[in-house]
């Protein structure tokens, strides 16, 4: 089933539709001057704000909004209760008091320091794709780079074997692609994804590793073992939740880099400069917009939100906010003063947000080593993923110059 | 001047202590800490402005 186009955004808002997909920028400055939140009928009711006050206004209102499930779609949980899907993922589909319990459990393995220690697997890991590109003067960014990183990182912190990767990039596919599909056929489209998971936790109680699976198998909250539920969300979160983020962000930089020759020229002269280019590619081209359930009828500036009705919060759309950025339409690689949210606002903070900043920086790094002159091949197709998480999933890129 | 961090604020996400590591370090959970007692020198006062204004809960102020 494929959702009608939309004509107005402001009242019939949807985020898989083709021109949002495409280039939501023009539509979310619009949206901004018009709203600024905007609503929708679909999804059984949706408000979309746009602006940087209230996208940040709801991301810290635990009172009134649920994380309980953060993936838009057509049911509820409760009503056809799902079984699985991202539903009881924790902590990101945890709320107070319980959120803060889960997430101290999964913080000390993403704290920088940790992190940091994986820099020399994440280099040696973007080499050995940058030789399997070879010589090759088009190569597509997205599927023969940007794609692979993540996935080989999650698999090495979870323990999992890397040729696993291709399977996790489908499962990402079930979990946040589909999502006006029919519960009965999300139910049967997840099944591999949960057949995996306990075959997972099977495989590490027999034999206790040194990753996030055994871990999680032998953490306690209070004295007690986690619940088998609760380690199968963890992990579910972990291989979706990190794979086509951190591969949207990688995918947009290069993209960007690719569109603007000036931009990059500056960047391989100066690699001083990729800290703060890193953080603008993250402003201006944040991959993930979150989503949340309105608790109770409630009315938000305004707007009268009943209780089920999705917000999608859109920290993309926040970060273009002039009111909030100075020059917010223009993508500035020295940009000093840069308080972005592509990683989220209040206690959802993104876990991963040390990994995917690291992965970002030496996967550039890389990158910008060998090809140091490349720009997008307009003959051969450029897509964007549809869904809440955006980026480049076919990015041919010319290469001009190697080093 | 000095540094002043809203603990319940902070939520991580790390931009402080990546730009100003003279000034501040995280705990084991990724939460910063402010490591500079006193009084800020000019540099460190450039500095810790540098942190404040990337921090994305606006969690740092600099006063007295």
């Amino acid at each position: 089933m494929i959702n009608p186009p939309v004509e107005d955004f402001a009242t019939d808002f949807d985020h898989t539709d083709a021109a949002w997909v495409a280039d939501p920028y023009p539509i979310m400055d619009d949206l901004r001057e018009r709203c600024p939140v905007a609503h929708s009928d679909r999804y059984g009711g949706l408000w979309a704000p746009m602006t940087y006050e209230t996208v940040s206004a709801i991301a810290n209102d635990t009172e009134h909004f649920t994380s309980r499930t953060v993936v838009i779609h057509n049911g509820r949980p409760g009503d056809d209760d799902l079984p699985a899907p991202i539903g009881v993922a924790p902590p990101i589909s945890s709320d107070p008091p319980f959120h803060e319990i889960a997430r101290r459990l999964l913080l000390p393995a993403f704290a920088p320091r940790p992190i940091a220690a994986l820099e020399p697997f994440t280099r040696e890991l973007c080499n050995q794709l940058l030789d399997e590109m070879g010589d090759a003067d088009l190569v597509d960014a997205s599927v023969e780079y940007a794609e692979h990183i993540p996935v080989g990182l999650i698999a090495k912190l979870c323990g999992l074997p890397a040729e696993d990767g291709e399977q996790f990039r489908e499962f990402v596919r079930i979990v946040l692609e589909g999502v006006d599909l029919p519960a009965e056929e999300r139910i049967e489209a997840f099944q591999p994804v949960e057949e995996y998971i306990v075959a997972a936790i099977i495989e590490r109680r027999e034999n206790p590793d040194d990753g996030l699976i055994s871990y999680l198998l032998d953490a306690e909250i209070m004295g007690e073992k986690l619940s088998d539920e609760h380690v199968f969300g963890s992990i579910l979160l972990l291989i979706v939740a990190g794979i086509d983020t951190t591969w949207s962000a990688i995918g947009s930089s290069i993209w960007h880099l690719a569109n603007n020759p000036d931009d990059l020229a500056r960047l391989v002269a100066h690699p001083e400069l990729l800290p703060s280019a890193v953080e603008e590619f993250l402003r201006a081209y944040a991959p993930v917009s979150m989503a949340r359930l309105v608790k109770d009828d409630f009315e938000f500036q305004g707007c009268p939100m009943k209780k089920d009705d999705w917000i999608f919060l859109s920290f993309p759309a926040a970060n273009r906010d002039p009111e909030a950025f100075d020059n917010a339409d223009e993508v500035l690689i020295d940009r000093e003063i840069n308080r972005h949210s592509a990683f989220g606002l209040g206690i959802h903070r993104c876990l991963g947000s040390n990994l995917a900043r690291m992965e970002m920086t030496v996967a550039l790094e890389e990158w910008l080593k060998r090809y140091t002159k490349f720009e997008l091949n307009a003959s051969e197709p450029t897509t964007f993923s549809q869904g809440q998480v955006r980026g480049p999933r076919q990015l041919p890129i010319q290469i001009l110059e190697r080093s | 001047m000095k540094i002043h961090l809203d603990t319940g604020k902070c939520q991580g996400h790390g931009r402080c202590y990546s730009l100003a590591p003279d000034l501040f370090d995280c705990d084991d959970l990724g939460t910063a800490v402010v490591i500079v007692t006193g009084e800020l020198n000019d540099e460190q006062l450039a500095k810790a402005k540098l942190a404040a204004g990337n921090c994305p809960e606006f969690a740092i102020t600099i006063g007295d």
